[in-house]
Order: C-alpha cells, then structure tokens, then sequence
C-alpha cells in the first residue's frame, strides 16, 4: 500500500471517528442499552453506581404502598433539596454577627429567586424532620428493626439526631431575635446537668454542663465565635457524617436482605401478575450461595427468587415518584408561607415568649419545669430506651406487619388514648395548681429535679408498658405501648408548647389573650 | 515458639499467631495509639483557652436623682444595681434556668422565657429556676463603682458610698 493510500485510511477513519464520536460518548455514559429487557434492565442496575445500591430486582412486598409509604426515600428527598438550596445560599450568606443578618435581608429582598430558596431550604428541613420522625414510627410498627436489622436501626438513630442537630444549628444563622434566644437557650439546656452537679456540689470538680456549653459556643455568651461554630457544623460537619451514615444506612438494607416482610408475604401477595416473567424456567435444583465465605441464610432450594419484579423500571419509577411529590410539597409550601426574620439580635432583651423550633417545643415544655430533665436527662432516656428496643424484642411474630405483635392495633390504639391523657391530666395539674415550689418554697432543688411533670410523665408511661410486658407476656407489647405513648406525649407536650403558651411561658388559650406589652 | 502449635486443618479454623503477626499487630496498635493521641489533639483544639467575651468587670456611675430602691440597669450590662438605706449591691439579670435577661418588676425579678419568678433579693419565688439570682462584688473606687460579674457574695453584702 502506499504511503498516500494509508493516509487517506487513516484521515477517512479519523474523520468516521469524529462522525461516530457522539454516539460513542453516549454508549460509553449508557453501556447497558436501554433497559426494555429483563437483561438489560439488569444491566442498568449493576453498571452503574448509584443505582446498584439497590438489588436487581424487588420484591413484590416491598413495592406496596403500606410498606414503607416512601417515608425513607421522602426524607432523602428533602435532605437533598435542602442540599442544593443550601449551597445557593451560601453564596451570600457571610457568617458573622449583623452582617449575617443583613445577608439574610440581602437573600430574602434583593438577590434573585433568593426569597424563593431561602424558603425552599427552610420548609424542607421542616419535612425532613418530620418525615424522618415518620420513617422511624413506620420501622417501628413494622417492627422492622429486628434481626438482623439491629444495626441498621442504631445507624438510624444517628441519623435522626444529625437531622434535628442540622436543623438547630441552622436556626440560629439568621442571627434575629428567633435565632438568638432559641440558640441562647439551647446552650443553656447542654449547660443545665450544672442543675444537678450543683445541687449536688460537684460542680467545682465536675462541671460537664459548663464544658459543653462552651464548646458549643467558643465564648460564655451567643457571640462570633458561636455562629461560626454553629455554621462550620452547619454546612460541613453535620451534612457529611449525614452523607456517610446515609451511605451506610442503604447498603445495609441490601445486606439485611432487602425490607422487611412478612414470612407469609408471598402468599397473602397471591400469584404473580401475568407480565412479569419468572426468574427461572425450570425450578433449581440447587444453591449458588458461598456458603463458607458468605454469612447469612442460604437461599431456598427448589425455589427462584419469585415474586420479584425488576427494579428498573417498578421501584426507580416509585422512588422518583416520592422525590417529585416532596419537592411539590416544598415548593407549594415555599410559595404559600415566607421563612420568618425578625429584628436584629438583641442580648439584652429577650423575645417574650423565646420559643426554640416546633420540634422541640415538647422538650421546652418539659424546660420549663426542669431543665437537666427537660432537656438533658429524659432526651437521653429516650434515645437509648429506642436504641435498645431491637436488643430487648427479641421475638419473631408480626414481624413485616403494621401492629404486628401481641394486642395489635388494638394495644396502640388503647396506649394511644391513654398517652394523650396522662400528660393531659399532668398538664392540667400543674397549670392550674402550680408544681412542688409554689406549695412547699423551701423544697430543695433536687426533689424538683427528680419529680416534675417530665419525670412522672416517663414515670407513668413505664409502668404502664410493664404491665402490658405482663399482661401480655411479651416485650413486643410494651415496646408497643411505650412506644405509643412516647409518641403521643411528644405530640401533646409540642401542642402545648406550640400553641398555648405565650408570655412568660404563661399558658393561654388563644394567642389573642396575650397581654399587649 | 512452639513448633507443635496446630495447625489449621480448614480455612475456617482459625489460625495461630505468628511471630511476623505479632510483630505487625503490634505496629497497628502502636498506629491506633498516635491516632487516639492525635485525636486528643484535635479534640483539644476546639476549648478556648481565652475567652473572648467582653471583660466583666466594669465601672459606673448611679445617676445622683435615682431614688432609693429604684433599679439601675447600666446600658448594655445584664446586671441590676440598686442604692437603698444601707449602700448599693448588684443583682446578676441572667436567669439562673436557662440564661434569659430577667425583668425588674415591682415585686422582684420575672423572666420572660420560662415564667421564673425572684424577689427583690433574688431568691426564687416561683418557676424552674434552680438556684437564686447571684448578688455581684461591687467596690466603691473613687467616686465610682466597680461591679465584677465574675465574683459573687452573699446575699445581702452592701457598699458604702
């Protein structure tokens, strides 16, 4: 060949190349072909990164509806709208006293669409929490939080405390009278177990409250070095370990071997629509699984993973379903209300009332009678007594099932009433007649501290669950009850705390008999 | 060591430690150990050895027409003075629940926040609170007073002036 021969190949190629060079780049981003067969649906599943943390395929079970109700996948949702919308706000946000108040006046009335964001990332945050809230009662009633999902439960846990950190700190960066008496008070309720080594005598030697107040604040008061830290936790700190517990929260799900179900899933699911094709043609007649290398159950001999449908497209298309309907939510929700800004901050005179976010205003409730209680001593109790429930129900029955478990729905709906109505009943007491210091002045603080309306409130709840443990001879029927109750006493206590109080902390029925001051 | 140690008949038994083992779990604990030092490092960092909170000691002048009993609040300071028979004393205005500014009222003191309530010698009356008001060190300094928000006395301790 000659050398001209080979150089019109190699310039005819060149230029096929650069003809082909589109379609090229598009096979080489979507490998697998488009996902119209149950192969290549497969493909499309295990070839790409982000969509392999689901398995190939789905059971049926974990596709209806009641299942999970797409609480989960909502939460992620928001969480990831507060991600995009919190970046655009960083561009002009600037973390320092005054002046972030004025960025923020800046983002709500001058910056393009930056009222819009600015609503955008509030509102959902506000859905994160309470679907996150959502998610964990969904787990709960399902009871699937048991083996061998313990694990997953606790990285849930970390999960819920990151979201409610995030949304704090993010509270006080406005730096507005909301802000600054909310954070004010915030840091005095990680200072408050001084309530205890005080009354104790201890803090001299022994002063955890103080130290963590001033790591949280880099100062003694709410100042510079406080919203620095509060922003650095803000939008470094937390949303990373979120990120990677996140992470670790999907994969375990996988591993755990996909949603829990009910043992008798498939049966009560029936027989299988007639456009879903089976896995197997011909029923297998032996196990691939490794056993001496893997943990975990072999699969079933003599059965195919039936009752299972490609993920792509049945569980993409439900999951992008739920990320579409939070993010109408958020905007309907942008769109209707405005984020609030008060005034500049003001140190010396505090909001009346100072009110922290809603979801903590049961625990400023609970503040208000004591504050290591309030707002140390019971939170704690309730993370842990959550986090030890998959330690504790070690029973297999109703496993996958809502209310699943002995007494059922009609024990939740028995622990629902009577968990509104004993912090109702002790609410009312103490509203009406006052607590322990306006009968008896003298009363040492310590008696205050271990017996006020938080206290007997657990107090009540736990005896309670104790005797469904007994009465039904089962851990599954107090965690129920108890876990009912807490639910409905953080609901009251919100309420409360939410809308009938005003002035100093007085309880009014209606916001329009506040007094004028 | 022993030539005799068992030796694993199967992948999954597990094996006995190795002298070359040793000799590496040992370097991997010696790693873990500098990184639990670095982390006391790092942890370390964050608590501020110097505050940076504006001084507490302040001096200040009572206006001569401020009568007996009435509350003085020195602008931008959460502290109370108050001139009566006996000489003039501080009251702290932070609410000892959880860090409100208290209110002067006719009666003593009120805090908005969490409905706490003192009296005018700053003992609690009613509400969470759960230790009094701290009375401050005030010092007469010629003609002016020096109130130290970081030393508190008695209840009741008066200054001549």
């Amino acid at each position: 060949m000659s050398n001209r021969a080979r150089d019109e190949s190699a310039l005819r190629t060149f230029l096929g190349n650069v003809w082909r060079a589109p379609r090229r780049l598009y096979e080489a981003a979507f490998r697998s072909g488009a996902p119209v067969t149950d192969r290549t649906r497969s493909d499309f599943v295990f070839s790409n990164i982000f969509l392999h943390l689901h398995a190939v395929r789905t059971h049926r079970w974990s596709l209806r509806w009641t299942t999970t109700m797409g609480l989960g996948i909502g939460a992620t949702a928001a969480f990831l709208i507060a991600l995009v919308t919190g970046v655009l706000l960083m561009f002009y946000y600037k973390p320092y006293p005054d002046v972030a108040y004025d960025s923020i006046k800046d983002i709500h009335f001058v910056v393009p669409t930056g009222r819009f964001m600015r609503n955008i990332h509030r509102w959902s945050a506000n859905l994160m929490v309470v679907l996150v809230l959502l998610h964990m009662v969904r787990t709960f009633y399902t009871a699937a939080y048991r083996s061998p999902r313990e694990f997953n439960w606790l990285v849930g846990m970390s999960l819920l405390v990151i979201t409610l950190g995030l949304s704090f700190t993010g509270y006080l960066l406005p730096w507005d009278q909301l802000a600054y008496w909310a954070i004010t008070i915030g840091a005095n309720i990680a200072q408050s177990p001084r309530e205890l080594t005080d009354a104790l005598g201890l803090t001299a030697m022994f002063d955890v409250g103080g130290l963590q107040r001033q790591l949280l604040l880099g100062s003694d008061t709410v100042g510079e070095e406080a919203l620095i830290r509060f922003y650095l936790l803000h939008v470094m700190i937390l949303p990373l370990a979120l990120a990677v517990l996140l992470a670790v929260h999907f994969w375990r799900i996988r591993k755990d071997g996909g949603l829990t179900r009910p043992v008798d899933a498939d049966e009560r699911l029936g027989p299988r629509a007639p456009n879903i094709y089976p896995v197997f043609t011909e029923i297998p007649q032996k196990t691939y699984h490794l056993a001496a290398l893997v943990r975990g159950r072999t699969a079933a001999v003599g059965r195919g993973p039936e009752n299972t449908v490609p993920s792509m497209p049945h569980l993409f298309y439900a999951e992008l379903g739920v990320l579409m309907a939070t993010t109408l939510a958020c905007l309907a929700l942008a769109i209707a209300i405005d984020a609030p800004l008060k005034e500049l901050a003001n140190p010396s005179v505090p909001e009346n009332p100072a009110k922290a976010p809603w979801y903590f205003l049961g625990l400023q409730e609970l503040v208000s009678y004591s504050a290591f209680m309030g707002g140390v001593g019971l939170p704690a109790l309730a993370v842990i007594g959550l986090g030890l429930i998959p330690f504790l129900d070690r029973e297999q029955r109703g496993t996958g099932t809502w209310f699943g478990g002995p007494g059922g729905r009609w024990l939740v709906l028995g622990s629902a009433a009577f968990g509104l109505l004993l912090p109702l009943g002790i609410e009312a007491i103490a509203i009406r007649c006052g607590w322990i210091r306006e009968w008896f002045p003298n009363t040492p603080q310590l008696v205050i501290t271990a017996l006020n309306p938080g206290t007997l409130l657990a107090l009540g709840y736990a005896v309670y669950s104790l005797w469904l443990v007994k009465r039904f001879n089962s851990t599954r029927a107090g965690a129920l009850g108890l876990f009912t109750c807490a639910m409905c006493g953080f609901v009251v206590l919100t309420i409360i705390g939410t809308y009938f109080r005003g002035p100093n902390w007085g309880f009014y029925w209606s916001p329009t008999d506040w007094p004028t001051h | 060591m022993s030539q005799t140690a068992a030796t694993p008949t199967s992948r999954l038994d597990p094996e006995p430690v190795a002298r070359r083992d040793f000799l590496g779990l040992a370097s991997l604990a010696s790693m873990l150990g500098a990184m639990a030092l670095a982390a006391v490092g790092m942890l370390r960092l964050p608590k501020a050895a110097v505050l940076p909170s504006a001084s507490k000691k302040f001096a200040v002048q009572l206006p001569d027409s401020l009568p007996a009993g009435e509350p003085y609040v020195p602008p931008g300071r959460q502290v109370v003075l108050i001139r009566d028979a006996d000489g003039v004393y501080a009251i702290s205005l932070v609410c000892t629940h959880l860090g409100c500014i208290v209110k002067s009222v006719p009666d003593g003191f009120e805090c908005p926040c969490h409905g706490s309530r003192f009296t005018g010698d700053g003992a609690v009356s009613k509400g969470p609170a759960p230790t009094p008001l701290p009375w401050l060190q005030v010092t007469a300094s010629g003609g002016k007073l020096i109130v130290d928000e970081e030393v508190t006395v008695p209840p009741g301790t008066r200054v001549q002036v």
